[in-house]
């Protein structure tokens, strides 16, 4: 008991420091992917053909890898192409581009069932389809998108963990860092998994608050693991 | 009554929380004899029906199926309940066999009959309700009249001593209900002892020995058809079958004068 | 030119590490996964709880961390190779995802199933193995392809035990020629047609034994 203090009064300060990390991480991968998919699914929907198919391809090629190895590819591979990123810019983009795979078939599935009638109606009114979408479609595909888009939310949170492997300091780096220094690995794991528990714990909670705040019956859609 | 009775039902008890749905039932069924039991919904009908194959268990109370007591403690009730056929009113056919695999996989893992007796067997319970021709045709593949007559297969494909009809008619539509009655009435005449529950007028004056009438959880009256439909001795009776027959039978009211 | 042959045959000898630890790991979750399930739904009270809590805490870390704990874990206890000890930590995270999607589907059966089967003289074990179960289990169908998909790309993960995977090799090869986008590249492209092939296989056994009612 004594030696599992001095243990995490030893390492806790920095496997907080890798927490921050793990958390910047799952905000701008959710920020990024956002801002990607959400126009991807409608290009998926509205586009013309070769948009169209360009949206499919970014969102089946995502979805149709192992992120370890999109994240090799962005942060080993494409400096070859002349494009370098730092670590850190590394983990954002690809995380940030693998979550806008999957958030653009959530608001493709929700753009769906918000049904043909809705634009038909709008379009009966004199909107043009950008209008349509604007004022008609989106609000209540986000609505109908909620519920998946906060597991989203909170799986993104253990989804960051692999940019370890391109040594980014996040909880589960420094958990592997301090296993390495002493040469206990295992006891390092259990307290990072304590801690990612207790984050998707408090996630969960506050998304959860958030839903029902939000929340108007109807269709909701369930969140896919990635 | 007689001590040679297949079932007895002595002082049964059946409460959910406070609700008492059956508050003291006693009946018996002699061999081949056909009982029909009517009343208003909710007045526990089911419930006894559940109780005698204990998938609901009475709290008070005892049942003899022949010289078994079901209702005593350690009694191997998966044992008895091969005796007992079970028709429900929703069908209950399992989804993912054929008709013929929905009435030969009792035989074949209950009573560990080899495939091909099971088979043949299987395909003769069919022929009884009338549909070898549906014999591979999946539970969405077959109308609900049909459904209910394989599911009357598949009770009579374990060789029941008596069968329990759970409203086997309410869930389906009028001109599905006839066959259902036809299977039924077929069953009575080869000397089946059968238990009914159902709102089925014309069956139960054509075809049962005796009528049971339940209210609010306990019989109030019970006799042989003719004397139930033309001289109940309780207000009640005489009040429900009116109302009954409002409701289902008007037809057959008339055709039967 | 020539490297590029070399670097396919040389990923492609990675490929049956890949499939066998996704196969493995999924038949492992699979069985384990249905074991769980069962328990949550018709357990007594503690084993329902014991299986919940496993499936809430591992669904709640990073699988990465699972694969590293539990290939600690299982070291400790018995000497396995990497390659199986690998299989068998993301067969054990995978337990836990499929625990629930049998969960969901196991109560998705109407329960007027069970009743009729103990009504048929079925005990509940029989009325579970030959009526809830085989429906369960097609009910689970499309959900289960999609976790198919998924342990096939986190095979890439047991990477970080010296599993001599696919990823692995690509990273030898990334080193070796100093070209790192082809050799991640092409391990790329071979994930993606395995995850291709694999959701159409599945699509197709959905099709085939769909669950009509």
């Amino acid at each position: 008991m004594e030696s599992l203090l001095t243990l995490l009064q030893e390492v806790l300060p920095d496997l907080l420091q890798g927490t921050l990390v793990t958390l910047q991480l799952t905000v701008v991968a959710l920020a990024i992917g956002l801002a990607v998919g959400l126009p991807a699914a409608l290009v998926r929907v509205y586009g013309g053909r070769v948009p169209r198919w360009l949206a499919v391809a970014y969102i089946e090629i995502f979805r149709g890898t192992p992120l370890v190895v999109q994240l090799f590819v962005v942060y080993y591979g494409l400096p070859d192409l002349g494009i370098t990123f730092s670590r850190m810019a590394a983990a954002f983009v690809t995380l940030g581009l693998n979550s806008g795979a999957y958030q653009a078939e959530y608001f493709r599935g929700a753009i769906q069932a918000v049904g043909s009638g809705q634009m038909t109606a709008a379009r009966a009114l004199g909107m043009t389809q950008w209008q349509a979408i604007r004022y008609i479609i989106l609000p209540q595909a986000i609505k109908l998108a909620l519920p998946a888009w906060s597991n989203e939310a909170i799986s993104m949170i253990k989804y960051t963990a692999v940019v370890f492997l391109i040594a980014v300091p996040d909880l589960m780096g420094k958990a592997k860092i301090l296993g390495g220094r002493n040469f206990n690995y295992m006891e390092l794991y259990i307290i990072a998994a304590v801690i990612y528990i207790l984050l998707v714990f408090i996630a969960t909670r506050l998304v959860r608050t958030i839903e029902r705040k939000l929340y108007t019956p109807g269709l909701e859609m369930e969140a896919e693991r990635h | 009554m007689s001590d040679q009775a297949l079932l007895r039902i002595e002082d049964l008890h059946k409460a959910y929380h406070t609700h008492e749905i059956l508050k003291g039932i006693t009946l018996d069924v002699q061999e081949k004899e056909v009982v029909v039991i009517i009343g208003p919904s909710g007045t526990g009908k089911s419930t006894m029906l559940r109780c005698i194959n204990l998938l609901t268990r009475p709290d008070q109370g005892h049942i003899w199926l022949e010289e078994i007591e079901i209702t005593a403690p350690h009694v191997n009730i998966d044992k008895i309940r091969q005796r007992i056929g079970m028709v429900f009113q929703d069908f209950n056919l399992f989804n993912h066999l054929t008709a013929l695999q929905n009435v030969t996989i009792g035989m074949a893992k209950v009573l560990k009959m080899s495939a091909k007796e099971a088979h043949e067997k299987g395909m003769w319970e069919l022929e009884r309700v009338g549909l070898v021709d549906r014999a591979d045709h999946y539970p969405a593949q077959l109308s609900g009249g049909q459904k209910q007559r394989v599911a009357i297969a598949r009770a009579l494909g374990m060789n029941p001593h008596v069968m329990l009809f759970d409203e086997p008619t309410s869930a389906l539509d009028p001109e599905l209900i006839g066959e259902v009655l036809t299977v039924m009435q077929k069953l009575a005449e080869e000397g089946m002892t059968m238990l009914v529950v159902s709102h089925e007028m014309g069956f139960a004056r054509e075809v049962s020995d005796r009528i049971v009438f339940m209210e609010n959880g306990v019989i109030v009256e019970q006799g042989p058809p003719k004397q139930l439909f033309y001289q109940p001795k309780f207000e009640r009776t005489r009040e429900f079958l009116w109302k009954i027959s409002e409701l289902y039978g008007k037809d057959e009211e008339e055709s039967s004068e | 030119m020539q490297d590029l042959a070399f670097l396919f045959s040389y990923l492609l000898q990675g490929l049956g590490v890949t499939i066998g630890v996704t196969i493995i790991a999924l038949s492992f979750g699979f069985v384990l996964g249905i074991g769980m399930a069962l328990l949550r739904v018709y357990g007594n009270k503690l084993a329902s709880t014991l299986a919940a809590i496993y499936s809430t805490v591992i669904r709640a870390l990073p699988v990465v961390l699972v694969i590293f704990i539990l290939y600690f874990g299982i070291s400790r206890i018995v000497d396995l190779s990497p390659f199986l000890s690998g299989a068998f930590a993301l067969g054990f995270a995978s337990t836990a995802y499929q625990s629930e999607i049998f969960r969901g589907a196991i109560l998705s059966v109407p329960q007027g199933q069970m009743i009729a089967a103990r009504a048929l003289g079925m005990s509940r074990w029989k009325s579970i193995r030959y009526i809830i179960l085989p429906q369960a289990i097609r009910i689970a169908i499309p959900a289960w392809s999609n976790e198919a998909a998924i342990v096939l790309k986190d095979s890439s993960l047991v990477y970080v035990i010296g599993v001599p995977e696919m990823l692995r090799r690509a990273e030898y090869v990334s080193a070796r020629t100093l070209e790192p986008f082809i050799a991640f590249g092409v391990a790329a492209l071979i994930y993606f047609i395995l995850t291709f092939t694999t959701n159409r296989g599945l699509d197709y056994l959905e099709r085939r034994y769909k669950l009509q009612m």
